[in-house]
């Protein structure tokens, strides 16, 4: 309940007029990219009055009755998925989910067709996750439905990166000037590319680490292009740890070892995991993320993964907060 | 457009500690009473009538604020959809006496919100309505049980309440629109 205080009130954090709904211009959630602050404080906030209603012993409103939310997903997912249909549950619309692995997809029916069977079914807001990156900016067009991008390939994650700053929000007040370092294969995650606009959106310090092989080519050019002058790039872990605010690890996924990426799994684990004697390097009370899921041993040790600092499991709890937000202020309001 | 006083800060004042003393008149005393302001200006006006309450009494009533855009029946209608702020009521209703405060009551159909969304935290022992102006034109069977004035409105009338919490001043003003102008503006 504690944490819960630090963004409530009318006031935020940083002492900008509150948000409101008339800063916010989307129809759609693709990306961050085209956030302005302004949105995504009205997000936060949003979420915050979420969050009342979860701490309910009944945790259903009535805001979306008679509205119909699909979830289609074309890739394995547990938490965004449950915590996008939990949401839509708690908002009282009508769900459906679609694993595409199960579903027509196997016997052929391309991504257009399926979108229109489902935009004929009825519904409102469609929820997708696809393996190809863009694919949701393909929705956009051939249906009339909102559009929520749930993970495209390695490109945007955009629900995880705005819970992200939900939480670190909540525990630390505020976002602006923090130093938050992303630890771990940013070329594969789509988390790292959502967090990177939404975090200089917001005014953070963003450094992203990774050995070469694991950044995305032309990195550094594409920081200079876009002009994000709070980003920074390390190769070692340790400058990316000195005096951070939050350190986040992204999951190493094992099968980049056989693709040549990595020389070792044993080599990686010695220069990047996130031990306690390199999270002493962090600031005292620095909170340890991650968007799971965790591979305990190699990219972070167990005892961070389940010790003090790590707001891990909290960030699976604010994401039905910050997808119920996220449902609230696009039902309805449609930009075409 | 021509604008008229309706009342002025001393006229506010006035009408809430007269409504304050009603409150505690109706509920002999103030045990077990919970002031709930609808956002934005039910709760300064909610904390004041807490104050006058606490001193007439001599024990501390417990103000709520509560938002009702999750519960709105308008919301798939409208093109800007009200920004969400956080319920916040200090106490578990059930069995209280709670006192639903607001500064206009108009078609009654916020008030319907306030009680779903009421009811979803608890079973309070009873629920009353305080408003600082009741201009008429209810659309649902809801009645206050407070008001600080009536006043007979035409609907193409605005009345627009300052509270000086949120807007540096006290005041109610009617607004009329001139003759001839748009009279579908409600």
């Amino acid at each position: 309940m504690r944490a819960i205080e630090v963004s409530s009130g009318t006031g935020t954090p940083d002492m900008l007029p509150p948000p409101s709904m008339a800063a916010w211009k989307h129809g759609h959630v693709l990306d961050l990219d085209d956030f302005t602050r302004e949105e995504i404080e009205l997000v936060l906030e949003t979420a915050d009055a979420m969050a009342e209603v979860l701490t309910r012993e009944v945790k259903r409103v009535p805001t979306l009755r008679g509205k119909t939310v699909v979830t289609l997903f074309y890739e394995p997912s547990t938490r965004t998925r449950a915590s996008f249909e939990l949401a839509a549950k708690n908002l009282s619309a009508d769900t459906v989910s679609i694993d595409a692995s199960k579903s027509s997809v196997v016997k052929g029916e391309s991504l257009t067709d399926s979108l229109r069977t489902i935009q004929a079914l009825g519904a409102d807001i469609i929820v997708m996750r696809h393996s190809q990156s863009g694919a949701p900016y393909l929705a956009v067009h051939e249906v009339n439905s909102s559009i929520i991008n749930a993970g495209d390939g390695w490109h945007a994650h955009p629900s995880q990166a705005l819970l992200d700053l939900y939480t670190i929000r909540r525990n630390l007040g505020k976002l602006e000037k923090l130093k938050i370092a992303i630890v771990g294969d940013i070329m594969h995650s789509r988390v790292a590319r959502s967090d990177m606009w939404g975090m200089t959106a917001m005014g953070a310090k963003l450094v992203l680490c990774g050995p070469s092989t694991l950044l995305p080519r032309g990195l550094n050019g594409f920081i200079e292009n876009c002009r994000l002058s709070n980003v920074s790039v390390e190769n070692e872990i340790e400058p990316a740890l000195d005096n951070a605010d939050v350190v986040m690890l992204l999951r190493l996924q094992i099968e980049r070892q056989q693709s040549g990426l990595l020389p070792s799994l044993r080599e990686y684990i010695d220069k990047y995991q996130l031990t306690p004697q390199r999270l002493s390097l962090a600031k005292p009370h620095a909170l340890v993320m991650h968007p799971g899921p965790i591979n305990e041993g190699i990219e972070v040790s167990p005892e961070i993964a389940h010790g003090a600092q790590s707001v891990i499991e909290e960030q699976v709890a604010n994401g039905v907060a910050i997808r119920m937000a996220l449902l609230y202020l696009i039902a309805g309001g449609r930009s075409k | 457009m021509s604008e008229r006083t309706l009342m002025t800060p001393e006229d506010i004042q006035r009408a809430l500690v007269r409504v304050a003393h009603e409150i505690v008149e109706r509920n002999k005393g103030a045990r077990d009473l919970v002031l709930v302001g609808m956002q934005t200006r039910g709760v300064p006006i909610a904390k004041r009538l807490a104050a006058t309450i606490s001193d007439i009494e001599g024990i501390n009533v417990p103000v709520g604020s509560l938002d009702i855009s999750l519960y709105r029946d308008d919301l798939s209608s409208l093109s800007l959809k009200p920004t969400v702020h956080r319920t916040d009521i200090p106490v578990d209703v059930t069995n209280k006496q709670i006192v639903l405060v607001d500064d206009v009551f108009y078609t009654g159909r916020s008030i319907r919100a306030a009680m779903d969304a009421l009811i979803d935290l608890g079973r309070p022992q009873s629920i009353q309505l305080a408003v600082l102006v009741d201009r008429g034109h209810r659309e649902l069977p809801i009645r206050a049980d407070y008001v600080g004035k009536n006043t007979p409105t035409s609907k193409n009338e605005e009345i627009k309440v300052e509270i000086k919490e949120v807007d540096g001043a006290d005041k109610v003003v009617i607004v009329t629109p001139d003759k001839g102008a748009d009279n579908e503006s409600d």
